[in-house]
């Protein structure tokens, strides 16, 4: 009677949502609300006078494929822990890291380009926008590299070996996010100009 | 496989914040000092610091406001001791106009945010969501301490502001460009307006770091047999609350950004080709519309307001209860209304707007929609009135707050009804009227709410009484005070006062008023020796207040009366109890109180 209970509560526990994992979904829809917010601004700021749109540039079509790829080593990272391949786990955090860097290298490359080709703070317009939501986008991005790091030096520490799935799962669900929060805003500039 | 090490494995990963483990029960970890009193990661030492940083702002910005009191009500007189304080901020005794607004804005911003919205939640959201759903702690005690250190340094910010040279932010709590973006015009709008934005930024992040962990521990911790309609209605405020901040701040932090843009890089947000008289030359922006800086400071503004009184509403119900010895009538009525004020929050804001030029049509929505909030809001004192009801009511000083509390909220809430007509708001609008509506609906109903809650959890937190003479003295004053101060107020804004100036005396029509602001100034400074005096009395009653002897001393059902009165970090020294039935069964089956962990009875029912 008392262990079955007990198996019970264990089973109650495990269909609950780790409160670690629930607590980046909130965080996620915080960080939803601050870009709805920004990109709001932007489609109420399009109907004022000396509104000036940009070309988009090519960097961020190769950086939004870039970002998609990480989607893909991040996924394998986590399928990886859960087979218990470690050395494969560690290559595929490593390689999220490399393209998260590369990410932001492309972004910062579309900036410049974006920059001296004469979209830049003075006057209005859309572009001024864009450095600002690309950039707190790419400090998200940046948020989440930080975080892959700590995953890479834990899984390279061989004196304690953890195999505990929540902080893999915590990080790989902001990485998709980061990921399908940069597509949504990179449609959005596409469409709305 | 994977899964059984997956339960195994959880207890060693978080092995830093090992509160909500089972193996932790009983024995106490080594603490420091640093780690028990400075970064600590207990909730209930995290409330303690949220309760004393925010008392500390509360007597700083309750002080600016009798500075500029002393101003207000009586302009022709000099103060040479307010020189010696503020300096040239005072030449000559008198308070100089950029003091002025400095002093308001200040006022203003410390209240709202650092105040009734750190202190207040940051309290008691703290202190009661483990105890009162039953956790050993929040769900991310790291993150919880976090929170607090953010807010810290907002704080630090935010005091440094007020020594810089061009002294603190100056251009309203609400910092509508252009005036605050451009220095040439204020020097409000010169460095203390970068210290602002940069101390509302840490506050925005302490905020979402609390409010997030408020919510997953509500959702995810609760102890069995707690489900969501057995909370007390204190969590379902907290809760509520908490929503709002993660989904509103987010968007003040975009609205802040973009400010700094245009203050700094020449970025055309919110400012256009404007002409400053002091520098004769027009700026180089083009396009820039200062409305939108209004839309996204007031979709955060107005949640705000929420985020200040649901709090003290959950305190109020649940001290009601307790101390009327009945359950709180129409507990579902309680829950959905705070639901709706929860929706209606988000789809108000451009009430706060109608005098800008808004759409006349947008407007007369956006009046519906907020007097739609009435229902909510009526709903809610219809309940707290009939619980009260022939109850057996024991007039403790937090069920006094409590009663105070409704009170100012029926009070003030009528004038709500005035300024959320568009039509009417065009005469009311900026007066005084506007600001004895929200300083009783939100303010003083806040404030009287959070006293309502040191008082009665007072004994909990610190294991001792405060003085009930000294309580009872703060409350009469304090409750008498705020309609003496605010009331007068209506008929000023009436009469076309405008706010946020420093002299009236230019205007024959208001000199009328002269002996009334007088009035207003005296009792506001009686109000503010009263409130010291609670502060007095709270950290007297720390150390020497009447001992608390009995586990229960207000005989009530929440779980946080069954810890130790000296409870450790973890709460309970064995098991976390199991719930069996809702925290209102007062007065039932002839008995005056059954705790929460009472299991039911043969012929009872599941509530």
């Amino acid at each position: 009677m008392n262990a079955g209970l007990e198996l019970n509560n264990v089973v109650d526990q495990n269909k609950k949502i780790h409160p670690h994992k629930f607590n980046l979904w909130v965080a996620i829809g915080s960080i939803v609300m601050m870009f709805a917010g920004l990109t709001s601004a932007y489609i109420v700021k399009r109907e004022q006078p000396g509104w000036t749109s940009f070309l988009m540039p090519i960097a961020f079509y190769y950086s939004t494929a870039i970002i998609l790829i990480s989607s893909v080593t991040i996924y394998l990272a986590g399928k990886s822990f859960v087979e218990r391949r470690m050395i494969r786990y560690r290559k595929m955090v490593g390689a999220t890291i490399i393209l998260g860097l590369v990410f932001i290298l492309l972004q910062w490359l579309g900036f410049r380009h974006l920059w001296v080709t004469g979209t830049t703070f003075h006057g209005s317009g859309a572009g001024q926008f864009l450095y600002i939501i690309a950039g707190l986008h790419a400090l998200h991005v940046f948020g989440g590299i930080i975080a892959l790091v700590i995953l890479w030096f834990r899984a390279r520490n061989t004196r304690i070996r953890s195999y505990n799935r929540v902080p893999v799962d915590v990080v790989s669900t902001y990485w998709h996010f980061v990921d399908l929060l940069w597509i949504y805003l990179f449609i959005f500039f596409l469409m709305v100009q | 496989m994977s899964t059984d090490l997956t339960i195994h494995g959880h207890g060693e990963m978080v092995g830093s914040q090992p509160v909500h483990d089972a193996e932790h029960e009983g024995h106490h970890h080594k603490e420091t000092f640093i780690t028990k009193y400075v970064f600590s990661q207990d909730h209930k030492m995290i409330c303690k610091q949220f309760l004393i940083t925010g008392m500390i702002w509360a007597i700083l910005g309750g002080f600016m406001s009798v500075l500029f009191r002393l101003q207000l009500g009586y302009p022709e007189s000099t103060f040479p001791w307010l020189e010696d304080i503020l300096g040239k901020w005072a030449k000559g005794g008198k308070i100089q106009p950029e003091a002025y607004y400095a002093l308001v804005t200040m006022h203003g911003t410390v209240l709202v945010f650092f105040v009734l919205t750190g202190g207040l939640s940051g309290t008691f959201a703290n202190f009661l969501i483990p105890l009162q759903i039953g956790a050993r702690d929040m769900a991310s005690p790291f993150l919880n301490m976090l929170s607090y250190w953010f807010f810290w340094m907002a704080s630090v910010v935010m005091i440094t502001s007020l020594f810089i040279e061009t002294g603190p932010a100056a251009g309203g709590w609400t910092s509508y460009p252009p005036l605050s973006a451009l220095g040439d015009a204020s020097i409000g709008s010169q460095g203390g307006m970068d210290y602002w934005i940069t101390g509302m930024a840490l506050f925005v992040v302490s905020s979402l770091l609390g409010g997030l962990n408020y919510i997953t521990t509500i959702l995810n911790m609760r102890t069995k047999g707690m489900s969501m309609t057995r909370l007390p209605l204190t969590i379902w405020a907290l809760f509520f609350t908490a929503t709002l901040g993660v989904l509103s701040f987010p968007v003040l932090l975009s609205g802040l950004i973009l400010l700094l843009f245009d203050r700094h890089a020449g970025t055309s947000f919110y400012l256009s080709d404007i002409f400053i008289s002091a520098t004769q030359k027009a700026l180089p922006n083009e396009g820039g519309s200062p409305i939108l800086f209004q839309h996204l400071f007031w979709f955060l503004g107005h949640p705000e307001v929420y985020i200040i009184i649901l709090p003290a509403m959950g305190l109020v119900s649940e001290v009601m209860a307790i101390n009327s010895r009945k359950p709180i009538f129409g507990y579902m009525a309680m829950i959905g209304s705070l639901f709706a004020i929860t929706i209606l929050a988000f789809l108000v804001w451009a009430h706060h707007m109608f005098v800008t030029g808004l759409n006349p049509f947008l407007g007369s929505v956006f009046v519906l929609l907020t007097l739609l909030i009435a229902v909510p809001s009526a709903i809610k004192v219809f309940n707290w009135l009939t619980t009260l009801w022939r109850g057996n009511i024991r007039f403790t000083p937090a069920m006094l707050f409590a009663i105070g509390f409704v009170s100012m909220f029926i009070s003030g809430g009528l004038t709500g009804v005035f300024l959320g007509n568009s039509t009417l708001d065009i005469h009311l609008h900026d007066t005084y009227f506007i600001i004895a509506h929200f300083h009783i609906v939100m303010g003083v109903s806040a404030f009287l709410g959070m006293f309502c809650g040191v008082y009665h959890w007072f004994p909990k937190m610190y294991g001792r009484y405060m003085n009930n003479t000294m309580s009872y003295i703060h409350f009469w004053v304090t409750f008498a005070g705020a309609y003496l101060i605010f009331w007068p107020m209506h008929y000023e804004g009436l009469a076309g006062m405008p706010r946020r100036y420093v002299e009236y005396s230019g205007w024959s029509t208001f000199n009328q008023f002269a002996d009334l602001n007088r009035f207003i100034s005296t009792v506001a400074m009686i109000v503010f020796a009263v409130q010291l005096m609670f502060v007095f009395n709270f950290f007297y009653s720390i150390f020497k207040g009447r001992k608390v002897t009995s586990q229960n001393p207000w005989q009530a059902n929440t779980l946080e009366w069954t810890t130790p009165i000296h409870p450790g970090h973890g709460n309970w020294p064995g098991e976390i109890p199991e719930v069996h039935r809702w925290a209102y069964d007062y007065g039932k089956d002839g008995k005056d109180f059954i705790l929460q962990t009472e299991p039911l009875g043969a012929d009872e029912q599941h509530h």
